[in-house]
């Protein structure tokens, strides 16, 4: 489902990281969603419609706009720049229907959210709804600098908030964050790989079970040298421009493939590769180690090529 | 005297795969006579799985553990007394604190039902059963539990109506199901036959 919705709001909330409000033009009530969610929002730039996935950052439970902050990356293919210079206040613009990849497992006792960067907004519904069922939690934000530290603006006050700026010295202490956590404790970690990977090293060391242990790594993809692929079913070939992702040279192309976080992180664009001469660059988080070195699979949402041939099943 | 292997039925049939230890780490242990005999072989293939293991047995004394002294033993008389020990181990406890079963199915069940209320993963409680075969059995009519159960079809204790003993389980309450085995013909019972492994 799309939703054709006005932009409201843009507020500045760092050098780097801006937060749009976006509303139905006639005041109607959007779908509400859980803590977690994201939308798909839709950057049409002449020919070249690109999709972005970004966490909602607004109350789950308020129908009334979904909120979302976004980090202008320079190096990035160009949707993060398109937002922070293109879209005005007034603008009209087609967003996704709620989804969620990263909700909270309500059987916890307790709720230990860590982020790291622009890693906090998921973060941000995700504590409007546990202070509305009224679950424990605590909430740890680390960031190099207050400067940075975009969240902090967004964050309530409170004794189980805590923020960490490596810039002041004060760096964040998985270890001590996770020793002596009560039985029932679920950790949700979103931000850099590097994090995500020594928050998980971490609980095995304390003996947590995996299923305790959630994180969210979904990034925009990146961009990279152009490249041919082929449609087994049609043999036609399909170019993919250095700035555009497989899925969306795909999707120009008018070649049919289901998706949904747009971040290599759901698996709904798997798709089976038929040939491959040369090398699949791997930029996903669904396919496992074993499924990357067959190059048999592709996620084409964040996966690119590079070689004489790839040629698709589809 | 080994882990009872069950014949393969329904998946919502619990099936136990045997006490691991997992070392020194916190631990609660529960058990009765008979699955205290699975404590002990534990203790023998790794004696640190004792250095922080909390043991409440229900319906036999500590020396049924032999040489293995646990950091703590408690003695309950039954499942009643031991539940709010349990409870409060349970309250007490940190991530990474393992959970060792083993005994009757009605124990394991029952006290699998607690911990996953406290917020731990069915998946992370190691469960071995020794001993009785017997049943703790809910009446899905009258939602009575009867324990002990080892004939099949068997009277509910609460309500009189003659339960057949299903394989389905509820992990919430631990307990199985038993279904009127005579709601369309009522009186026309099948023979009584004791439950088998």
């Amino acid at each position: 489902m799309k939703l054709a919705l006005k932009v409201t709001e843009i507020e500045q909330l760092s050098p780097l990281v801006k937060r749009f409000r976006f509303e139905d033009p006639k005041g109607g009530s959007l779908p509400v969603f859980s803590g977690g969610a994201h939308i798909t929002v839709e950057m049409p730039e002449g020919e070249i419609i690109r999709r972005n996935s970004y966490s909602l950052i607004s109350d789950p439970y308020d129908g009334t706009a979904y909120e979302i902050a976004i980090r202008r990356e320079d190096q990035g293919r160009g949707g993060s720049l398109y937002m922070h210079t293109k879209v005005s206040e007034g603008d009209e613009i087609t967003v996704s229907a709620p989804s969620n990849l990263f909700q909270l497992d309500l059987r916890a006792r307790k709720h230990v959210l860590i982020a790291g960067g622009i890693g906090i907004t998921p973060f941000l519904s995700q504590l409007k709804q546990l202070d509305m069922e009224l679950k424990p939690y605590e909430l740890h934000y680390a960031a190099r600098s207050r400067a940075e530290a975009a969240g902090i603006k967004l964050l309530p006050e409170a004794a189980h908030v805590h923020v960490h700026i490596s810039e002041e010295g004060a760096r964040m202490d998985l270890g001590a964050i996770l020793d002596g956590q009560p039985l029932g404790t679920h950790v949700y970690t979103c931000g850099p790989d590097g994090l995500i990977t020594a928050v998980a090293d971490q609980a095995a060391r304390l003996g947590w079970p995996k299923t305790s242990v959630h994180s969210e790594a979904f990034t925009a993809p990146p961009p990279g040298e152009p490249f041919e692929v082929v449609i087994a079913s049609t043999g036609q070939t399909v170019s993919v421009k250095a700035d555009q992702s497989l899925l969306e040279a795909l999707e120009a192309a008018k070649v049919e493939v289901d998706y949904s976080c747009r971040g290599g992180a759901c698996g709904r664009c798997h798709t089976k590769v038929t040939a491959c001469d040369g090398r699949i660059l791997h930029n996903d988080h669904w396919l496992s180690e074993g499924e990357r070195a067959a190059q048999k699979d592709i996620m084409p949402c964040m996966s690119r090529f590079k070689g004489a041939r790839l040629e698709l099943d589809l | 005297m080994p882990n009872t292997e069950f014949s393969p039925s329904i998946d919502s049939r619990p099936t136990y795969t045997g006490l691991v230890s997992q070392g020194s780490a916190p631990a609660i242990m529960v058990a009765d006579e008979a699955g205290a005999g699975a404590l002990s072989d534990l203790a023998t293939a790794d004696a640190s799985v004792m250095d922080n293991a909390h043991v409440v047995l229900v319906g036999c004394a500590a020396s049924v553990l032999g040489d293995n002294a646990p950091r703590a033993v408690h003695e309950t008389p039954d499942l009643d007394a031991a539940t709010p020990l349990v409870s409060q181990l349970l309250n007490e406890a940190r991530m990474g604190t393992q959970l060792y079963l083993a005994g009757s199915e009605g124990l394991m069940g029952h006290v699998s039902a607690l911990a996953t209320a406290a917020g731990m993963p069915l998946g992370e409680i190691q469960m071995e059963h020794r001993g009785s075969i017997a049943r703790r059995m809910q009446c899905v009519h009258c939602k009575g539990i009867t324990e002990g159960v080892t004939t099949d079809p068997f009277t509910c204790s609460h309500c009189g109506l003659t339960l057949f003993v299903r394989d389905h389980f509820s992990r919430r309450l631990g307990v199985f199901q038993g279904v009127c085995v005579d709601a369309e013909t009522p009186g026309v019972v099948p023979e009584t036959v004791e439950i088998q492994a």
